[in-house]
C-alpha cells in the first residue's frame, strides 16, 4: 500500500463547527471543530470520561449539541442514518438472532436471495464461516465483535463510527481485531471515526490522530499519521508519533 | 443420562408413596386413606365420570383466567415497562394490590359476578395477572439501550422496533413470568372452587369431607391437583426452552 492514504485531496464528509455540549453546570465539550475527508480513519483520543463519546453521539446523531452543529456531506446532522453505523463493544449484537440473522438485521427490505448473497459475503469477510447458524452466546468476544463489525457493514453505509470497540477484548485478540480491521476496510473504504483512550490502538489504525483534552473537552492537536500499513510497531517513526502523542497528553515514556 | 435422572425421580416419588403406605399402616388409622385406597377412589371417580368433569371444569375456569389475565397483562406491563412515567404513577397501586390474596377478593367477586363460573374466573384473573404485568414490566425496562439505538440507527420505525427489538428481547423473561403466573391461577382455582361453585377439584374435595367424610376421594383430588400442576409447569418450561 501506498503511504498512510491521507486523502488530503479528497472533500470534506464530515464537518463539526464549534460544537459543544452541557449538561446543567458541567460543561463536557467546549467548541471542537474537524473535518474528516472521505475514506479517512480518524481517531478520538482522549483519557476516560473527557467526553469524546459524547462527541461521537453528537455526530452519530444520537446526541443534540448545546451549541455548534455537524454536517455530513454539507447536511445538518438530524438524527441516527443507515448511511452511518455506530458500532458499539460487542454486546450490541442481538442474542436472540444467529450470526446470519444478526448481520442480515438492517437488510428486511431486500429480497431474500439478495439478503441471503450479502450476509454470506460479509460473513467471509469477517472470519465467521462456520458460525452462521450460532448465537452470540457460543461466541467469544472478539467473534462478537466481528459480528457487530458485518452487521454494520451489510448496509453499506458510507461512515462508520466506532465507540471504543475493543475496549472489552483481552490485548492479544485486541491486536487481531486491529489488523482485521485494516484488512477489512482494504476490501471496503468507509469514513471512520473511532473513538480510543488508546494510544497505541491510535497510532496503529489512524490516518490521524485527534488528540483531546480532559473535559471540558476540546482538540489540543491534530497528528497525522504518516505511515503506510502494515505499520512497523517498532520502526523509528511509529515510535515517534507514539511519543509526541504521550508528550502532548503530558506523560512520561517511562514506568 | 436423562434417563438416569427420570429414574432417580421415580424413586423419589415411589419412596415417598412407600412411606406412606407404611405410615397409614402402622397408625392403623380408618380416618385417612393409604395411596391404594386412593388410587381406587380415584378409579372410582372415573368410573361414575366425575374425574373428567371435574377436572374439565377447573381447566376450564384456569384457562379462562389465565389467558384474560396473558391478554390483560402483556400490555398493560409492557406499556408500563416502555413509558417510566406511567410506572411511577401506577406502581404503588400494584404494590398495594400484591400482598393481598386473590381468595381475598372472593366475597367481593361473589358480590360483583354472583356464586358461579365467572366469580371464579375473575380471581383466577386476578391472582394470574399481577405476576405478569410486573415480569412484563421489568423485562421491558430491562432491555439494553444499545439494541434500541442500533434499532433507530438501521432505520426501524417504532413498529418494527416493538417487534424485530423489544419483543425478543423481553420474551425470555415475559415466559417466566407466564410460567409463575400458571402456577398461582392452578393454586388460586382450587380455593376459589371451594367457595364459589359446585364443580371443579376444589369443589370435589369439600364435597367429599362433607357428603361422608371420604378422605379417599379427598386425597384423590388432592393428588389430581398435584399431579396436573406438575403437567402444567412441565409444559411451560418446554416453552421456555423452545
Amino acid at each position: 500500500m501506498v503511504a498512510a492514504a491521507a486523502p488530503t485531496a479528497a472533500p470534506v464528509k464530515i464537518g463539526l463547527r464549534g460544537v459543544q455540549m452541557r449538561y446543567g453546570a458541567v460543561e463536557v465539550l467546549r467548541d471542537v471543530s474537524l473535518d474528516v475527508r472521505e475514506g479517512e480513519l480518524v481517531c478520538l483520543l482522549g483519557p476516560s470520561g473527557c467526553g469524546k463519546s459524547t462527541l461521537l453521539n453528537i455526530v452519530g446523531g444520537f446526541l443534540e449539541p448545546s451549541g455548534g452543529e455537524v454536517r455530513i456531506d454539507g447536511e445538518p446532522v438530524r438524527g441516527p442514518d443507515p448511511r452511518r453505523i455506530f458500532v458499539f463493544q460487542e454486546r450490541g449484537v442481538f442474542p436472540w438472532l444467529t450470526v446470519e440473522g444478526n448481520i442480515a438485521f438492517g437488510l428486511s427490505k431486500l429480497a431474500a436471495a439478495e439478503r441471503a448473497q450479502i450476509v454470506a459475503h460479509y460473513v467471509e469477510l469477517v472470519g465467521l464461516e462456520g458460525f452462521e447458524r450460532a448465537f452470540p452466546d457460543e461466541l467469544s468476544g472478539g467473534m462478537k465483535q466481528r459480528v457487530e463489525v458485518a452487521r454494520a457493514l451489510a448496509v453499506k453505509p458510507d461512515v462508520l463510527y466506532l465507540d471504543e470497540p475493543f475496549g472489552a477484548l483481552d490485548s492479544i485478540t485486541r491486536l487481531q481485531m486491529r489488523s482485521e480491521l485494516l484488512r477489512i476496510l482494504q476490501a471496503e473504504k468507509k469514513t471512520i471515526l473511532f473513538v480510543t483512550h488508546d494510544i497505541d490502538e491510535s497510532v496503529q489504525l489512524a490516518d490521524r490522530v485527534v488528540v483531546m483534552s480532559t473535559r471540558p473537552a476540546t482538540v489540543r492537536r491534530i497528528v497525522e499519521i504518516d505511515l503506510a500499513h502494515p505499520r512497523d510497531l517498532s520502526s523509528r517513526r511509529y515510535l515517534e508519533l507514539r511519543d509526541s502523542i504521550l508528550e502532548e497528553i503530558g506523560l512520561a515514556h517511562k514506568i | 443420562m436423562r434417563t438416569r435422572k427420570l429414574l432417580l425421580s421415580l424413586s423419589g416419588v415411589a419412596a415417598l408413596v412407600a412411606l406412606w403406605s407404611l405410615g397409614v399402616a402402622l397408625h392403623r388409622t380408618t380416618i385417612l386413606p393409604g395411596p391404594f385406597k386412593v388410587l381406587a377412589g380415584v378409579v372410582d371417580l372415573a368410573r361414575r365420570g366425575l374425574l373428567v368433569r371435574h377436572v374439565v371444569a377447573s381447566l376450564f375456569r384456569v384457562t379462562w383466567g389465565y389467558v384474560l389475565a396473558v391478554v390483560v397483562g402483556i400490555p398493560v406491563g409492557l406499556c408500563l415497562g416502555w413509558w417510566r412515567r406511567a410506572h411511577r404513577a401506577v406502581d404503588p397501586f400494584l404494590q398495594i394490590l400484591r400482598p393481598i390474596s386473590p381468595l381475598a377478593w372472593i366475597p367481593i367477586s361473589i358480590l360483583w359476578f354472583g356464586v358461579g363460573d365467572r366469580a371464579a374466573v375473575f380471581i383466577i384473573f386476578l391472582g394470574a395477572v399481577l405476576p405478569i404485568i410486573v415480569s412484563a414490566t421489568n423485562a421491558v425496562a430491562a432491555v439494553p439501550s444499545v439494541h434500541l439505538r442500533a434499532a433507530r440507527n438501521f432505520g426501524l420505525s417504532s413498529r418494527e422496533v416493538l417487534v424485530r427489538v423489544i419483543f425478543p428481547s423481553v420474551l425470555p423473561q415475559l415466559i417466566v413470568g407466564m410460567r409463575l403466573a400458571l402456577g398461582v391461577a392452578w393454586l388460586v382455582v382450587v380455593a376459589a372452587e371451594m367457595i364459589a361453585v359446585s364443580s371443579g377439584l376444589g369443589f370435589l374435595i369439600v364435597d367429599a369431607r362433607n357428603a361422608g367424610n371420604r378422605y379417599d376421594l379427598v386425597v384423590a383430588g388432592m393428588v389430581l391437583i398435584g399431579v396436573i400442576g406438575l403437567c402444567l409447569d412441565a409444559g411451560m418450561r418446554r416453552l421456555e426452552r423452545a
